[in-house]
C-alpha cells in the first residue's frame, strides 16, 4: 500500500521528439502531489511513464529510472502489465466500458486480470464504491449500464474501478477538466480522503485546484515551442504558492504568462 | 406620427417569399400529367420514357417555379433536393422490380413439398420435384465457408488494428485490398487447380473453399472499420487497470464492437450464398440429395438456378421452379440480413439509464 515514488534523470520520446527532457523528482507516500504547467509542457506525458502507460503510444520510449519502493519500473525483467496493477490511472474524459454495468465497470479490473475469489467480488464493488462516494447514488441500480451516469458520476466510477484492484498509486489526468465545480467539488473532497491509503499524483490546469487538494506541488514549463518540457521546480504547495523560488513559476501562478 | 412610422417600416430582409409545404408535390403530380400527356401525344410506347419525361420535368419545373418565386439560392437548394428525390426512386425501380417479379413468378411453385423434396428421378422438364438438396448443399457450404472464413477475417482484422505495424500491415491490407478484387469464377478455378493435382472428384467443400477465399476480404475489411470505431480511450482504460493487452482485446475491444463484426460477416455471409461460378466448377450440381459435403456433388440454390434455366431447354414447369428458388434464395438472404440487425440491435453498447 502507498509506495514511494522516485524518478531520475527521465527522458520521454515520441519516436525521434522528445517530449520530456531529465526529470527527476521524489513523491511521498500517502500524499497529493500536482503537477501545474502550461499546455504541451509534458505534465501528461510524464504522469504516463510513471505506470509505463507512455510506451502504448506508438513510438513512446524512455530513458532514466523511475522507483517504486527501491524497483526500477523499467528494468530488465519487470512486466508493465505488473506496474499497472499498482499504479493505477484515472484518465482526463470518463471513459467507462459501454459494454458493462456499473458492477460490472468496478470488477472490471479484478475479472479481466482473473486473480479475485469470487464471494468477495460484491464486497470488493461496495468497498470501491463507497470509497469513491457513489455507492449511495448508484446501490439501486448496479445492472445498470455504465454510461447511463452523468459524467462526474461516470469519473467517480472510473475512480471506483481503478482503486478496486488496490493499488498503490493512482495516477490522475486532470480529472476534473470535463465536470462541472459541483462534480469537480465531489472528486476533490474524494482525493482528500483518498491519499489516507494511496500515493496520489494529479495533473491539472486549475492552480487553484492544486492549492486546495494537494501537498506538493511540481511546476513544468518548456522553454519554446517543440522544445522538449522540462521540471522548474517541487516544492510543498504553501510554497509555491507562497514564495516560490523560481520566478518562472511565480510569473505562471501570478498569471503573468500562460 | 404614427402613419409616418408604418410606411417607414421596409420590409423584413429576414423574411422571403416561399413556396407552400405541398409545392413539391403539387410540381411532381404535374409533372407526371404531363409526362402521360407527352407521351400519349408523341405515341410513346414505354412507360420508362414517360418516367424519364416526367423525372426532367420534374426537376426544371422545380428549378423555374422556385427561381421565380423564391429567387435563385433557394432555386439552387431546391434543385439539389429534387435530384436527390429523383435519383432515389430511379434506384428504387430496380429494386421493387426484381422483387415484384421474383415474387409473382416464384409464388406459384413455392410450397412445402418444393421445399422438402429432390429433383431425384423428376427430369428437368417434368412438373414436380424440388429445392431440398439444393437447400442442404447451399446450407452446408456457406456454413463451412464461414466457419473458415469468418474467424480468419475478424484475427486478420484484430491484427492490423490492434497488432499491425510497418511493412507487414501494410502488405497484409495491400492482399486484402486485391483479393476484395479477385472474380469469383477465378477462386474456383484456384480450387479447381488443386483438386486436379490431387486427383479428386467435385464435392461440396471444395466450394467451401473458393466461397471462403471470396469472403475473407469483405469480413476483413467491415471488421476493421468496426475494431477501429472503439475509442482509444477505453483501451488504455483497461491497459491501466493493469489488464494485458490481448484480454482488453477480447473482452473490451471485442465485444463493444461484437454488433458491427456480426453484421459485417452476414453481409459476407449473403454475398457468397448467391456465388454460382465456383459452384459449377466444383460442386458440379447433382439432382439427387447428398447430405456429405466432403463426398460426392452437391447442388447448390443458386446453381440450381442457373441449371433449371439452362438444361431445360425452355419448359415452364422447369421455368417455374428457378423463379421459386430465387425467391427462396432472397429471402434466405433477407432473413440473415434481419438476423444481422437484430444481433447488432441486442449487441449494442446500451445507454439507458
Amino acid at each position: 500500500m502507498a509506495k514511494r515514488i522516485d524518478v531520475s534523470g527521465l527522458t520521454a520520446y515520441y519516436g525521434s521528439h522528445k517530449a520530456i527532457e531529465d526529470i527527476s523528482m521524489t513523491v511521498e507516500p500517502r500524499s497529493v502531489t500536482a503537477f501545474i504547467g502550461p499546455s504541451g509542457c509534458g505534465k501528461s506525458t510524464f504522469l504516463r511513464t510513471l505506470n509505463r502507460m507512455h510506451e502504448v503510444t506508438p513510438g513512446g520510449r524512455v530513458e532514466g529510472k523511475v522507483l517504486l519502493d527501491d524497483e526500477d519500473l523499467y528494468g530488465s525483467g519487470i512486466d508493465p502489465v505488473s506496474v499497472r496493477r499498482e499504479v493505477g490511472m484515472v484518465f482526463q474524459r470518463p471513459n467507462p466500458f459501454p459494454t458493462m454495468s456499473i458492477f460490472d465497470n468496478v470488477a472490471a479490473g479484478l475479472r479481466l486480470n482473473g486473480n479475485y475469489k469470487k464471494a468477495q467480488l460484491g464486497e470488493i464493488v461496495e468497498k470501491s464504491l463507497k470509497g469513491a462516494n457513489l455507492w449511495n447514488e448508484v446501490k439501486d441500480r448496479l445492472n445498470k449500464p455504465g454510461s447511463g451516469l452523468s459524467g462526474g458520476q461516470q469519473q467517480r466510477l472510473c475512480i471506483a474501478r481503478a482503486i478496486a484492484v488496490e493499488p498503490d498509486v493512482l495516477l490522475m489526468d486532470e480529472p476534473c477538466s470535463a465536470l462541472d465545480p459541483i462534480s469537480t467539488l465531489a472528486i476533490e473532497d474524494l482525493i482528500g480522503e483518498l491519499k489516507e491509503r494511496f500515493t496520489i499524483v494529479i495533473v491539472t490546469h486549475n492552480m487553484q485546484q492544486a492549492a486546495r487538494v494537494s501537498d506538493r506541488t511540481a511546476f513544468f514549463n518548456l522553454s519554446a515551442v517543440g522544445q522538449p518540457g522540462r521540471l522548474i521546480e517541487i516544492d510543498d504547495t504553501e510554497r509555491i504558492f507562497s514564495n516560490p523560488s523560481v520566478q518562472a513559476t511565480e510569473d505562471y501562478i501570478s498569471g503573468r504568462f500562460g | 406620427m404614427s402613419t409616418a412610422a408604418v410606411t417607414d417600416r421596409r420590409p423584413s430582409t429576414l423574411r422571403g417569399a416561399r413556396l407552400p409545404k405541398w409545392s413539391p408535390w403539387a410540381i411532381a403530380a404535374g409533372s407526371v400529367l404531363v409526362a402521360v400527356a407527352i407521351g400519349l401525344a408523341a405515341g410513346l410506347t414505354s412507360r420508362i420514357q414517360w418516367g424519364l419525361i416526367a423525372a426532367i420535368l420534374f426537376v426544371v419545373g422545380t428549378y423555374v417555379i422556385a427561381g421565380r418565386v423564391e429567387g435563385r439560392r433557394q432555386a439552387k437548394d431546391r434543385i439539389a433536393t429534387s435530384l436527390v428525390w429523383v435519383a432515389f426512386l430511379i434506384a428504387l425501380v430496380p429494386l421493387i422490380s426484381l422483387i415484384w417479379t421474383t415474387l409473382a413468378r416464384g409464388v406459384h411453385d413455392f410450397n412445402l413439398y418444393f421445399l422438402t423434396h429432390s429433383m431425384g428421378f423428376v427430369a428437368d422438364s417434368d412438373t414436380g420435384g424440388g429445392i431440398y438438396h439444393a437447400i442442404i448443399g447451399s446450407l452446408e457450404q456457406v456454413g463451412l465457408a464461414t466457419v473458415i472464413g469468418a474467424p480468419v477475417g475478424v484475427l486478420t482484422a484484430i491484427y492490423l488494428v490492434e497488432y499491425g505495424r510497418g511493412r507487414l500491415a501494410r502488405a497484409v491490407t495491400f492482399f486484402v485490398d486485391v483479393m476484395t478484387g479477385i472474380p469469383s469464377i477465378v477462386a474456383g478455378l484456384f480450387i479447381l487447380s488443386l483438386m486436379l493435382m490431387a486427383d479428386m472428384q467435385p464435392f461440396g467443400f471444395a466450394g467451401s473453399l473458393a466461397l471462403a477465399i471470396l469472403m475473407m476480404p469483405v469480413v476483413v475489411r467491415s471488421t476493421e472499420e468496426m475494431l477501429k470505431l472503439v475509442p482509444n480511450e477505453l483501451r488504455e482504460a483497461s491497459l491501466a487497470l493493469g489488464v494485458p493487452k490481448w484480454r482488453t482485446i477480447l473482452k473490451v475491444v471485442v465485444p463493444t464492437s461484437i454488433g458491427g463484426i456480426v453484421t459485417g460477416v452476414m453481409l459476407a455471409v449473403a454475398r457468397i450464398a448467391g456465388e454460382t461460378a465456383p459452384i459449377l466448377l466444383l460442386v458440379w450440381g447433382n439432382a439427387f440429395i447428398n447430405n456429405n459435403p466432403f463426398s460426392g456433388a452437391q447442388q447448390a440454390l443458386p446453381l440450381y438456378i442457373y441449371q433449371q434455366y439452362a438444361n431445360s431447354s425452355g419448359s415452364p414447369a422447369a421455368y417455374d421452379r428457378a423463379w421459386a428458388a430465387s425467391l427462396t434464395l432472397i429471402a434466405f438472404v433477407m432473413i440473415l440480413n434481419l438476423a444481422a440487425r437484430g444481433i447488432a440491435r441486442w449487441k449494442a453498447p446500451k445507454t439507458g439509464r
